[in-house]
């Protein structure tokens, strides 16, 4: 197993197979929507991307999205080997066009090529008290991302206090607003609590559980339940086209907050929503 | 099912309604933020001629270039449109452009170019990057490539048979407008608003 390839494989995977489960949800939002409506039309193009990405092993987004990667690695293990297996796959699939040169200083606003440039791929490492390495990749698109939001609680305007009622409204607000700007039917993921930046990074985090996985917390589980209800009854639909799919999924964590704080981190992902891991033990290799 | 072919007069532009489903077939250009801000701050005519009664494509490709140095496009859907709306109206004027190709629709002030210029704004499938790109048959030049990188730059090209359904008309008309009013209605009674 060399590092730099599998990591290379794991980019490649990510943006040319969409996860079964993600295809399932898109399958069966297909099977809801009425014949001949608008909905269906674009459920049906999208079944047909899917298909033609993965056997011709092209991106199924143009946006092949920021590349963002969790690392837990065991104890003693090195940071270093996994930034640089990180920027050469990421250069190399650039030049092999499994990704688009999606980093620019945001000064001299100059693309780099090869998507790598400061804090690009971005890295977040963990270590673990397991002898093997995990390593989750997203490729987030940027439409996607300018439609997330963080609400502080309480919010006038929506008259939305600090418990779960006051969280569903902000989700609900911030999916209202989106429309089918980021590419509905997205998924949905709440952070809940923690400050402002480990509150977006929670809401983040929660993209890598699979879809139908609910809350191991009973009181976010239902939450998650109702928002995904509800959602899905503001009728935005696939692209903002109407219909009765705009949501295929909702997530959320929660972390302990300051007492003067209450914030409500919305992260939002497109239906080509890809993410992959893989897991290294010894020299062997698994990827999901 | 409308069959559109470049250049498109004004008067196909304005009878096209809003529901209606296009087959566009043609000279496209892709532009996004870089160049739009550019359009307006800067007026260039080198993307005159291929914008004249021509059509914008709100997108940011994967481009492969071959040994030969010939560019195709291996992924090619919409990018998001709203990030335009502040020079979308004043392009179409400055440039009579006819279509803008993009995803999400877009606000009022480009809802009002679009009646002043008599222009349309066709909404594609977005994310479906592997399935449009095969539409584009041949990328004819490219402008401001070393300058803006590969997904701002203006790529010249040519599609056949590319599906888009007009969201937004000449007439005022907006499906976009249509849905947010309605689904705000459902998400105030969600709220209790």
């Amino acid at each position: 197993m060399e590092l730099k390839k599998a990591m290379l494989e794991l980019m490649r995977r990510a943006t040319t197979d969409l996860s079964k489960d993600v295809e399932d949800a898109v399958k069966q939002a297909y099977d809801r929507e009425g014949e001949g409506t608008p909905a269906k039309n674009v459920f049906g193009t999208i079944i047909e991307n899917i298909g033609l990405a993965r056997e011709a092993s092209t991106p199924i987004c143009q946006d092949t999205g920021s590349v963002i990667i969790y690392v837990d690695f065991p104890v003693g293990d090195s940071e270093k080997k996994y930034r640089e297996a990180a920027e050469w796959a990421a250069a190399e699939a650039t030049k092999l066009q499994y990704l688009r040169p999606n980093a620019v200083d945001p000064v001299t606003c100059k693309n780099s090529g090869n998507n790598i440039g400061t804090n690009a791929p971005y890295l977040h490492f963990h270590q673990w008290d397991k002898d093997e390495v995990r390593v989750r990749l997203m490729l987030k698109g940027g439409g996607s991302e300018n439609v997330g939001a963080q609400y502080k609680l309480p919010d006038t305007g929506l008259k939305a206090g600090r418990d779960l009622k006051g969280v569903k409204k902000v989700v609900i607000d911030a999916v209202q607003k989106a429309q089918g700007q980021g590419c509905a039917p997205g998924v949905i993921g709440i952070g809940i609590g923690g400050d402002r930046v480990t509150s977006f990074a929670l809401s983040k985090e929660q993209f890598f559980r699979k879809l139908g996985e609910q809350s191991t917390d009973p009181d976010l589980a239902a939450l998650e339940k109702e928002l995904y209800e509800d959602l899905n009854k503001l009728g935005i639909g696939p692209m903002g086209f109407g219909g009765k799919t705009t949501c295929l999924g909702v997530y959320a964590g929660k972390q302990h907050r300051h007492p003067a704080t209450f914030y409500v981190s919305i992260s939002y992902t497109c239906w080509a929503y890809r993410r992959k891991q893989m897991i290294i033990k010894g020299s062997e290799v698994t990827y999901d | 099912m409308i069959k559109l072919t470049t250049p498109i007069s004004e008067e196909t532009a304005r009878s096209l309604k809003v529901g209606d489903e296009v087959l566009l077939t043609g000279t496209i250009v892709t532009a996004r933020d870089a160049a739009h801000k550019l359009m307006i701050e800067e007026r260039p005519d080198f993307i005159r001629e291929h914008l004249k009664d021509g059509v914008i494509y709100h997108c940011g490709p994967v481009v492969k270039k071959d040994e030969a140095g010939e560019y195709s496009f291996v992924a090619a859907g919409t990018t998001t449109s709203s990030r335009e709306e502040p020079y979308q109206a004043a392009v179409c004027e400055e440039y009579s452009v006819r279509a803008v190709i993009g995803k999400g629709g877009m606000g009022p002030k480009t809802a009002e170019g679009l009646q002043k210029v008599g222009a349309v704004y066709l909404h594609a499938v977005g994310g479906a990057g592997s399935l449009i790109g095969k539409m584009v048959k041949k990328v004819h030049t490219v402008y401001k490539l070393e300058e803006f990188g590969t997904p701002e730059a203006f790529w010249v090209c040519e599609v056949e048979d590319f599906p888009c359904v007009v969201t937004m008309d000449s007439h005022g008309g907006s499906l976009h407008k249509d849905i947010a009013a309605a689904s705000q209605k459902v998400a105030n009674d969600l709220m209790g608003l």
